[in-house]
């Protein structure tokens, strides 16, 4: 999957743009490595990725967002982080660096409007995150996120940082996303050395992403009903959660796997009785998951609290590459693990559950079926578990390379550059959320403020993640 | 749904009896902790989350304390939603710059008597984002902390028993 990479001037870098905002390419990240600018782009007919630079001039590059909104937001973190400017730029406003001066949100006028602010502090146990809601009496006009309050520095932590120094910030750039995480920076890193992780490793990481997807959704499905008060589903899914943790503490010696996946293969194995426990744990789900399902699916007042409430147009699916549930339930058929794919996937049966209604109901019903496909990839994986090594060593030497791994909430994308010496000079980590977050305020148009929890949890955007 | 409950019913509970309380975290607090000021809340707190700089690790173990094996409210423990509601609050994370501010309005939001609880490795001492630009240090560097509750991110077991010792000075 090496990607092509081209230095650009001006025409080719507008080119690059054009063809985003003509919908031909979709945005996988875009970061500044000073003094350069780089762009991922992804091509979804291919599956082909390809990176294009373009060297700043007098601190300056032509902006992407002006045409292609999705990059608005990174264009603000690279002038915060980086201090490079995004000539032509519409919003110049500081994204991650907060300042004292106040922040101004959009406007949204008209009569007998009215401003609702929430947070960073939240009444529950989340992330921190400012919103900014208008609303015309029960009906939200606008929504505006204000981030970056969890911001930490781990992309500048990161340089001049020795390879599995830097694996544990990547490993904690989203805790909840830790083995993916792990897993996309591994593999940028792999690419940059020209190594690769023994076959063993690779399907061990691949049966801890699983499992740390599985955790994720029955977290994610059972808070979802919660947020519409239907609190038997969360007992229930926060059962099924606790026990697939409890497995993966038991077989890889932590409840959230983290820390294990690393640059050249994975630091232990598994428990030697953990592939036959595993199965227990695998049947006690396929006994009790069905039934929620059902139970899910045959509750009116549920139902009509996620049917058609927070509906995210398949078009702006498409314009944002939203990844994850966000993308797939609004009829974006991409999952990282296909495209552009990673082993050891490519060995292994499963399907990509697609819906076009793209509201919280289709949702709530990608990541069942999701559910149904880790199990089912959870068995392939235990039954073709090489043997073999664990790990490789590292050569010292420089080079770049990326990774693409599907978290369970959608595609997680890391660049790296190494030093002659083998450490870390620059990385990039790019959430999902990135391009999720915009289209939350989308979705939560014209319904009541009521439902704001609801198709925010339906979401589960990390702030972790985006804010580093 | 029916189904669902009954077997409920038939299967008993899962919740485990509790951890001990920590001993380390007794001795920590036994030498801060205004023992009247304890007296007056009886056995019951009631708690404030704020993350102010967590990987959310940490939360989804807090999360855990509240699922039926652990099933926190038992032993008269409870997340609030407000700080004004609030005895304890829990803190996680480094404590980033962009969130001192609010951390701090949320304590002095918190009325008296009250307690600070750093739960995570970065909450002790940054961890391993300590130094970092971004980062204002560990909790200790901004409030007066009552307890330190270590790990990364500490287990529901290992979150309970450094909670119960609140319960047992
Ligand atoms: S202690 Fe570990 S789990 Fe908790 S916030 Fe820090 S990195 Fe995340």
């Amino acid at each position: 999957m090496m990607p092509t990479q081209t230095n650009v001037k001006v025409d080719g870098w507008l080119e690059a743009v054009d063809r985003l905002a003509g919908g031909h390419l979709t945005l996988l990240s875009l970061w500044a490595d000073p003094p350069d600018v780089k762009m991922a782009l992804l091509d979804e007919a291919s599956g082909a990725v390809s990176i294009v630079s373009y060297h700043c001039r007098n601190g300056q590059y032509p902006s992407v967002g002006v045409k292609h909104p999705p990059a608005i937001r990174l264009e603000r973190a690279i002038r915060d982080l980086h201090k490079l400017e995004a000539i032509g730029a519409s919003d110049t406003r500081p994204w991650l660096k907060h300042t004292a001066a106040p922040y101004e949100f959009l406007a949204a006028e008209g009569e007998a409007l009215h401003q609702i602010a929430v947070g960073p502090v939240h009444a529950g146990i989340i992330e921190p995150g400012h919103f900014r809601f208008t609303a015309n009496g029960e009906f939200l006009v606008r929504l505006e996120a204000r981030l970056g309050y969890v911001h930490r520095g781990i992309e500048a932590s990161m340089a001049g940082a020795p390879l599995d120094g830097a694996a544990k910030f990547a490993a904690r750039a989203s805790g909840d996303s830790t083995v993916a995480y792990g897993i996309a920076f591994a593999l940028a890193a792999e690419m940059a050395l020209g190594i690769a992780a023994p076959p063993r490793a690779i399907y061990l990481r691949a049966l801890m992403a699983e499992l740390e997807r599985l955790a994720n959704h029955f977290g994610d499905i059972g808070a979802i009903c919660n947020d519409a008060s239907f609190s038997l589903m969360h007992a229930q899914c926060g059962i099924l959660r606790e026990l697939t943790l409890r497995a993966a503490d038991d077989y890889f010696g932590h409840r959230l796997m983290m820390d294990i996946a690393v640059p050249g293969g994975v630091v232990r194995d598994i428990a030697a009785d953990g592939a036959a426990h595993l199965g227990t744990l695998l049947a006690e789900v396929r006994r009790v998951f069905p039934q929620l399902v059902e139970l899910y699916d045959n509750t009116a007042s549920l139902q009509d609290r996620t049917v058609t409430t927070g509906i995210v147009k398949p078009d702006y699916a498409r314009q944002f590459g939203a990844g994850g549930f966000v993308g797939r339930a609004s009829g974006r058929a991409v999952d990282a693990r296909r495209l552009p794919g990673y082993a050891p996937y490519g060995d292994l049966k499963f399907e990509v559950p697609v819906l076009t209604a793209g509201d919280v109901n289709a949702r709530v019903w990608i990541r069942i079926r999701e559910v149904e496909q880790s199990l089912a990839l959870v068995e392939q994986i235990l039954a073709a578990l090489p043997g073999g090594a664990l790990r490789v060593d590292l050569p010292s030497r420089g080079g770049e390379g990326l990774g693409i791994v599907e978290a369970f909430r959608g595609d997680v994308f890391v660049w790296l550059r190494l030093a002659d010496d083998g450490s870390v000079a620059r990385c990039h980590l790019r959430d999902a959320s990135w391009f999720q977050w915009p289209l939350l305020e989308t979705a939560v148009e014209g319904n009541i403020v009521a439902d704001f929890p609801l198709c925010n949890k339906s979401f589960n955007c990390s702030y972790a993640g985006h804010d580093l | 749904m029916r189904k669902t409950m009954i077997e409920s019913l038939w299967r008993g509970p899962l919740t485990e009896p509790a951890p001990p309380a920590d001993d380390a975290a007794l001795a920590e607090l036994a030498a801060k902790v205004n023992r009247a000021a304890q007296a007056r809340l009886g056995r019951s707190l009631s708690i404030r989350h704020v993350d102010a700089g967590s990987c959310n690790g940490c939360e989804l173990e807090l999360h855990a304390l509240s699922n039926a094996f652990y099933d926190l409210e038992r032993f008269g423990l409870r997340f609030v939603a407000s700080p004004r509601h609030a005895d304890v609050l829990t803190v996680t994370g480094p404590v980033t710059v962009n969130m001192r501010e609010a951390l701090l309005r949320t304590y002095e939001a918190t009325p008296d008597p009250k307690w600070v609880v750093a739960i995570g490795g970065c909450a002790v001492d940054g961890g391993i984002f300590a130094g970092s630009n971004a980062v204002a240090g560990g909790v200790k560097d901004v409030l007066p902390v009552d307890l330190t509750i270590r790990g990364c991110p500490p287990s529901p077991r290992q979150l309970l028993a450094g909670l119960l010792a609140l319960l047992k000075v």
